[in-house]
C-alpha cells in the first residue's frame, strides 16, 4: 500500500516535466522568449474549449496539440453543438447550419464563409458574440469533482450505516474534517440550535472549494477557482442562503441598526448615512469572498507558473534546480493555500449565516 | 508598480504582525490555541485580501 502512494508522485513529476519540455521545445521558433512565457502563463489561466494536456511543434514545423476535444454549445438563433476539435484551436472555421464560428483569444465569434475577424481601433474584435454555453475545461473539472464527490460522500454515508458509526476507510481521513467544519466552524459561528440548517451547504462548498484547490495544483492545468465566474457563482450561493434565512432580527439590524436607544427623530440624520452602508455591506460581504478565492488561486498559479518559466530564461546549469527548488517550495505552500482559501471561505459564510440566523433572545 | 511594492509591504508587515501577536497570545494563554488561530486566519485574510486587490489594480 505504502509502495503505490508513493509512486503516486513520481508519477505526477514525471508527467509534469514532460509537458515542460514541450515547452522548451517551442522555443525554437525564434518568438520572444519572454512574450511566448508570458501567453503560456495567460493562457494557462483561462478557461479553455477543449481539456489539453500538451502541445508540441513536431519535425515538420506543425503545432501538434495532445487532449480531449469537449462539445462546443452554442445559442444563436437556435442551439448549435458542435465538437471543439473542429475549431481546430482557432485555426478551423466551423459551419454549422447557415452560419460560420472561428475561435480567436479563447472566445467564440461569428464569421464569414472566411473566418474573418474585423478589430476595432482598441484591437478588439468587432465581430458578433453568440451566447457561449459550451462544456469547457472548467466546467469539466467542476463535474468531475461534483461526481467524485458524491460518490465519495454517498458511499462515506453508507459506510458509517454498516460499521454502526465507526468510521472505515478513507472514512477515517474525513471524519476529523467533517466534526472540524461543524464543531470549529458552524457551531462556534451559527449558533447551537440553527447550526445544522447551514451544515449541508458549508460542508459542500468546503469540499468544492478544497477539491478543486488541488486539482488545480496537479499538472492537468485547470485553474477553476481562479476563475472569477466560478467564485462569482459560490459568493452568490453564499448571499443567498444568507438573504433568504435572514431572521427578522438580521433585516431588522439592517434597516434600523440603532433601535430603541433614541427618539425617531433624532435617529434620520444618522440613517441618511447609516442605512445605506449597512445596504452596502450585505453586497460587499460575498463580493470580498470571491474576490479574495479567486485573487488567491489567480495569484499562486501566476507565481508556480513564472517560477517555472525562470527556468527556460536562465538557460544555464544554475536555472533549472534554482527554478526548480522555488517551485516546489510554492508549490507545498500552495497545498496549504489550497485548505487554507476553502477554511476561510467556509468561516466567513458560517459567520454571515450567523448574522442571518441571530434571534432577539442574544441580546 | 511601486505603490503595488508598497503595498505589498504594508501587507506583509500587516501578516507579520498578526502572526506575531498570535504567537504571543498563544504563549499567554495556550488553552485558547483554536480561537485565537480562527480570528488570526480571518484578520490574515481580511489583509491580504487587500494586497491582492491592489496587485490586480496594476
Amino acid at each position: 500500500m505504502l509502495k503505490k502512494a508513493n509512486a503516486i508522485p513520481l508519477y505526477v513529476f514525471a508527467f509534469f516535466f514532460t509537458s515542460l519540455t514541450s515547452l522548451a521545445k517551442e522555443n525554437q521558433s525564434g518568438k520572444d522568449l519572454k512574450t511566448e512565457i508570458k501567453n503560456y502563463i495567460s493562457h494557462h489561466l483561462e478557461d479553455a474549449h477543449d481539456f489539453s494536456l500538451f502541445s508540441f511543434t513536431n519535425n515538420l514545423g506543425k503545432h501538434v496539440y495532445v487532449g480531449i476535444p469537449l462539445p462546443v454549445i452554442l445559442w444563436d438563433e437556435g442551439l448549435k453543438v458542435f465538437s471543439s476539435s473542429k475549431l481546430k484551436h482557432g485555426e478551423g472555421v466551423v459551419k454549422k447550419g447557415s452560419s460560420f464560428y472561428k475561435l480567436e483569444h479563447g472566445k467564440i465569434y461569428k464569421t464569414d464563409s472566411k473566418g474573418k475577424i474585423n478589430y476595432d481601433e482598441n484591437n478588439h474584435p468587432t465581430n458578433k458574440l453568440p451566447i457561449d454555453l459550451s462544456i469547457t475545461k472548467g466546467v469539466v473539472s467542476m463535474l468531475i469533482i461534483a461526481f467524485l464527490m458524491f460518490f465519495l460522500f454517498a458511499s462515506l454515508a453508507k459506510s458509517y450505516k454498516e460499521n454502526h458509526g465507526i468510521p472505515k476507510g478513507i472514512g477515517r481521513f474525513f471524519e476529523p474534517i467533517v466534526l472540524y467544519v461543524r464543531d470549529e466552524i458552524a457551531r462556534p459561528n451559527i449558533g447551537e440550535k440553527k447550526y445544522s440548517y447551514y451544515m449541508n451547504f458549508l460542508l459542500t462548498v468546503f469540499f468544492f472549494i478544497w477539491f478543486l484547490n488541488l486539482l488545480g495544483l496537479t499538472p492537468l492545468g485547470v485553474n477553476v477557482t481562479g476563475n472569477i465566474s466560478v467564485t462569482f457563482g459560490l459568493a452568490l450561493l453564499t448571499f443567498l442562503v444568507t438573504n433568504l434565512t435572514g431572521t427578522k432580527t438580521y433585516w431588522f439590524h439592517i434597516l434600523d441598526p440603532l433601535g430603541n436607544s433614541m427618539k425617531w427623530y433624532s435617529k434620520i440624520p444618522l440613517y441618511i448615512i447609516l442605512i445605506p452602508i449597512e445596504l452596502l455591506g450585505i453586497l460587499i460581504k460575498p463580493f470580498s469572498l470571491l474576490i479574495r478565492l479567486y485573487a488567491n488561486m489567480q495569484a499562486g498559479h501566476i507565481v508556480l507558473m513564472s517560477l517555472i518559466g525562470l527556468m527556460f530564461i536562465f538557460k544555464s546549469w544554475l536555472g533549472s534546480p534554482l527554478s526548480f527548488g522555488l517551485a516546489f517550495a510554492i508549490s507545498i505552500i500552495e497545498l496549504l493555500v489550497a485548505l487554507l482559501q476553502a477554511y476561510i471561505f467556509t468561516m466567513l459564510s458560517a459567520l454571515y449565516f450567523g448574522f442571518a440566523a441571530e434571534d432577539h433572545e442574544h441580546h | 508598480m511601486v505603490g503595488a511594492g508598497l503595498v505589498v509591504i504594508g501587507v506583509g508587515m500587516g501578516i507579520g504582525r498578526i502572526g506575531g501577536s498570535a504567537m504571543e497570545a498563544i504563549g499567554r494563554q495556550p488553552d485558547a490555541y483554536g480561537k485565537i488561530q480562527t480570528a488570526m486566519l480571518i484578520a490574515a485574510a481580511l489583509v491580504e485580501g487587500i494586497g491582492f486587490a491592489a496587485l490586480f489594480a496594476v
